[in-house]
Formats: structure tokens, sequence, C-alpha cells
């Protein structure tokens, strides 16, 4: 590690100031902070907090939390697609299981890998010209994007979501910090306007046929419908899934935002290490609870929707209706 | 043949003096009639006329105007040009007309013109007054054009209502982008106009 860490800072001297590679600075930084623990800290007068953590390893706190909720999108991509292929139809095997996983992880890694590409690529960009450092806020929003989207969203609309968000709700104010909205939401909501008919209805959520290639061609089981349950209950008909199906998320949904215990799992991690408020999360469950029941007391001409849904579904169904499910716990940790 | 005041006068407003990318004017018909090339070319001809010709009118009879009631004269003069246009608009040109619909009227509203009689047409003659009309409209008129163009080609793939988008692409998974057919875009696109704007011309004053 000593022997790396040396290497690494003599390369480093290339992009010091009058280094043959100095107009790269800030990529040699950004990496320089990623890849070790920065070694200066505030100076001991004052009342600085003493620390080598920065932003960064806030950043990657929550990258972890987020984890979770991946890795089961991932199965769920997976489980999805297998259920509405008709695969399913004899049980849940061992090797179906990892089939199911090994399906979403192709399924959800370019989403992953256009999401950090675009967004990084805009920041080092940015960073470049205006001659600071790479901000870190990218780390988390370029992880929640996959998260928050549907699986059948083409990737080209994905990275322009991605470059609009970057460039308009964040660079334009100022860069990380500065932005006034979520990133990762503005992403999702410029979407949800530029191109509708893959965010809602029958066809987004749920990946019939093939990933590249692989496990495409297979008929579709009677009477499939690939409905989220909340489109279900909006249109009248029975909700096929049960209640605990929603709450472990095996329903169709945006990737990531499905499975309640995941998303509780990382919640957990980021209060127990202090980077996320618990009162802010509190704060979105109470609003959006509150929400939903003003309307379901106040609405009398739409009562399909509203007044048949039980009140311990709303906190389940409040994620098919929308992604903050899943980055408001971020969003209460550093707005990003 | 002209003078560099003339010049300046003209053709300041098409770049350096634009009224609605240095001077933030006529905002909200720049947002509402642009969303194709064909309304917003029309809407930038329809103003440059009634800017120019209000600017004629006002500044001939400048000397005559009562300080006192001189908004209410402007207005006058405006409203009946607005209302012209909007006649001959509507008897050769109705579909367009029904597509801008109340903006054809609420030009009377835009802040250029009030912003033009009351800071050039009440102090400078009719020459002049007329070449400064004609450049304030024509420096709308481009934001206008440069928006729509924009919002139409990417929003529905025309130019002027025609496919200028090829089946081909379509086929291969392109789509439209319905954000651009949003007010909220043209907003973000005459941001995106001032910002090529103002570094461009901060280079040069530099």
């Amino acid at each position: 590690m000593e022997w790396l860490y040396k290497n690494w800072k003599k390369f480093g001297k290339n992009f010091e100031e009058g280094g043959k590679l100095s107009w790269l600075s800030s990529f040699y930084d950004a990496f320089d902070t990623f890849l070790f623990t920065p070694q200066t800290t505030a100076k001991r007068n004052g009342t600085h907090i003493h620390d080598g953590s920065d932003s960064k390893r806030t950043m990657i706190l929550v990258v972890i939390a987020l984890v979770p909720a991946l890795l089961f999108g991932m199965f769920n991509v997976g489980y999805q697609h297998l259920l509405a292929t008709g695969q399913l139809a004899a049980g849940m095997t061992a090797a179906l299981w990892w089939k199911a996983f090994g399906f979403g992880l192709l399924a959800v890694l370019p989403f992953i890998i256009v999401s950090y590409a675009v967004g990084l690529g805009i920041e080092f960009v940015v960073a470049q010209i205006k001659h600071e450092e790479v901000a870190e806020g990218f780390l988390v929003t370029g992880f929640i994007i996959p998260l928050i989207v549907p699986i059948n969203t083409p990737l080209w609309q994905v990275a322009i979501a991605v470059a609009f968000a970057v460039i308009f709700a964040k660079e334009v104010f100022g860069g990380t910090g500065y932005n006034i909205f979520n990133v990762a939401l503005i992403a999702r909501a410029f979407l949800f306007f530029a191109y509708p008919s893959h965010m809602t209805g029958d066809e987004p959520f749920i990946r019939t046929g093939g990933t590249w290639g692989w496990d495409g061609g297979h008929a579709l089981v009677d009477g499939f419908s690939g409905a989220t349950p909340l489109t279900q209950m909006a249109t009248g008909t029975p909700v096929s899934q049960s209640f605990w199906d929603m709450v472990n998320g095996l329903v169709p949904g945006s990737v990531g935002e499905t499975c309640i215990w995941a998303i509780a799992l990382g919640a957990c991690l980021l209060i127990a290490t202090g980077v996320a408020s618990w009162k802010t999360m509190l704060a979105t469950f109470i609003g959006g609870g509150l929400t939903a029941w003003l309307f379901n007391v106040t609405c009398t001409s739409f009562p399909a929707v509203s007044l048949s849904v039980q009140s311990s579904w709303l906190l389940t169904l409040s994620h098919p209706l929308e992604p903050s499910a899943v980055s408001g716990f971020t969003a209460s940790s550093s707005d990003l | 043949m002209l003078s560099q005041k003339t010049k300046d006068t003209l053709l300041g407003p098409l770049n350096a003096n634009n009224p609605v990318v240095v001077q933030i004017l006529g905002i909200c018909s720049a947002l509402a009639v642009t969303v194709q090339l064909k309304p917003a070319l029309v809407m930038g001809i329809a103003v440059t006329i009634i800017v120019a010709m209000s600017n004629v009118i006002v500044s001939l009879i400048r000397n005559t105007i009562p300080m006192r009631v001189r908004i209410i004269v402007q207005l006058v003069v405006v409203a009946a040009l607005v209302t012209l246009v909007s006649e001959v608009l509507k008897a050769f040109a109705y579909d367009v007309a029904m597509q801008l619909s109340v903006y054809l009227g609420l030009i009377i509203t835009n802040c250029i013109l009030m912003g033009r009689l009351e800071a050039f047409a009440m102090t400078n003659n009719a020459w002049d007054s007329l070449l400064d009309g004609l450049g304030n409209g024509l420096g709308y008129a481009i934001i206008l054009v440069i928006v729509a163009f924009v919002r139409e080609l990417l929003g529905s793939g025309q130019l002027l209502g025609f496919q200028v988008i090829p089946q081909w692409c379509y086929d291969h998974g392109y789509e439209n982008c319905g954000m651009m057919l949003m007010p909220a875009m043209a907003l973000i696109l005459v941001g995106c106009v001032i910002w090529v704007h103002r570094s461009l011309n901060d280079k040069e004053a530099k």
C-alpha cells in the first residue's frame, strides 16, 4: 500500500502547477481524494472539525446505504421477467433465483454506467473549465438515477435526462451544494414530461423481452398485465399482489423503489452514522401521509382510487407513485 | 449609406441591445407562441410592423401630446394598430390567427412597445423612430424564431409544419421530446440564448 501511495503521489507531480498535465489537475485531485483519505486537516485553532472526513466519505456512505435497494432491484427486475414469461410456474429454484438476479444485473448495469459516464463526464469538464475541484455530489446522484427509472427506459433518454438535470438543476446554480433542486429527481421529472410513454402505463415496468439478446422470445403468461398496483387501483381492477408482496417489493415498479425492507435498511445505516436526519425522513412520511389522508377525506367524485385503499397500504403504495421514497433519504442527508 | 447613429438605431437591438435577451422584455409571448416556427414568425412580423408604425405615429404627434395623458394616447395608437393587424390576419391567415389566439391581442401589453414609445419615439424624429421600431421588432422576432426553431425541431420533429426528422430515426427508437412543447422549456431555452449571447458579448467587451 505504501509503495502504491508513493508512486501515486509521484505520478501526481505531473499535475502540479507547471507540470505537463497541469490542465488536468482537477482530474488527479478528484481521484486522489477519492482513493486515499486526505492527510490534511483544518488548523488546530478555532472551532473547525479536525477530521480528515470530507464529503466524499459522506457520499460513499449514502451509496453504501443504497446498495441493498439496488441489489434487490436487480433481483426484482429478473423476478418480474421470469414471472411474466411463465418460468416460475413450477416454483422457485436456486437456479432460477440466480437466473433472476443475473438477468436483472445485466439489465440494470447499463443504466448505472450511462448515468455515471454522462454525469461525471459533465462534472469533470465543468471542473476543468472553472478550475475547481471535481465535486463529489454526483456519486450519489448517479447511483439514485438508475434506481428511480422504469427498467424499460431507453438508455439514450436516461443520458439526456442526466445531462439536463446536471446542467440545468446543478451547474447553472453553481455546482454541488448550490443546487436548489434534487438533481436525481429532476432527471426523473424530465423523463416524465419529455417521454411520458416510457414512464407510465403497463409497458415500462416489466422487461418482457430479453436483455442483450438473452432469454428473449418467451411467450407471456395468460392474462399478463404490466401494471403497477397503483395503476390497477386507479383503473379499478383488482390488485394482483398481496399486501406483503408490496412490502417485500415483489411488485412491478422502478428498479430500486419496490422493497421497503431494503430501503429501510439503508435508512437505518444513514441514521446510525449520522449522515441523514431522521427528522427529515419522518417529515417526508408525515407530509405524504397527511396529503393522502386529506385527499381521502375530501375526495367524493373519484372513490375508486383513494377511498378503497386501506390506510395501511398507503405507505407501501407511495413508492410506485413517486420515486422520492428512495431519494427522500438522501435528500435529507445533503440535498444532492 | 447610413450614418453610424442610424446604424446603431437599426442594428443595435438585433444584438447588443436586444429587447428580449438584454432588456428581458416581451418574455411572456416569447414563451407562449414558440411551440412552432410558423406562429412565431407571424408574431415576430406582426410585432415588428406594430412597433415600427406606432413609433412613427407617436413620433409625428409627440409635440402635441399633453405629457399627463401621454400613456393613454400611446395606448390608443397601439390598440388601433393591433386591431388592424389582427383583423388582417383573420382575413388572410385565419389558421395562424387562431393559433396565436389571445396573444395577438395581447401585443398591446408587450413591454417592448410601450418601452420604445416612451424611451425613443417621444424624443426622436419620425425616420429614426421607424428604424428603431424596425430594429426592436426584428430583435424580438429573431429570438422568437431561434427558440421556436429548437422547440419545433426537437418537440415535434418538424419545421414550419414539414417533417424534417426522417421516419428512419423513429423506427430506430428516436422519440420527440415532449418537454420541448412545454412553456417551461421555452423559458430554459431563452435562458440558454441569453447565456450564449452574454458569453459572446463579454468576450468582445474584454
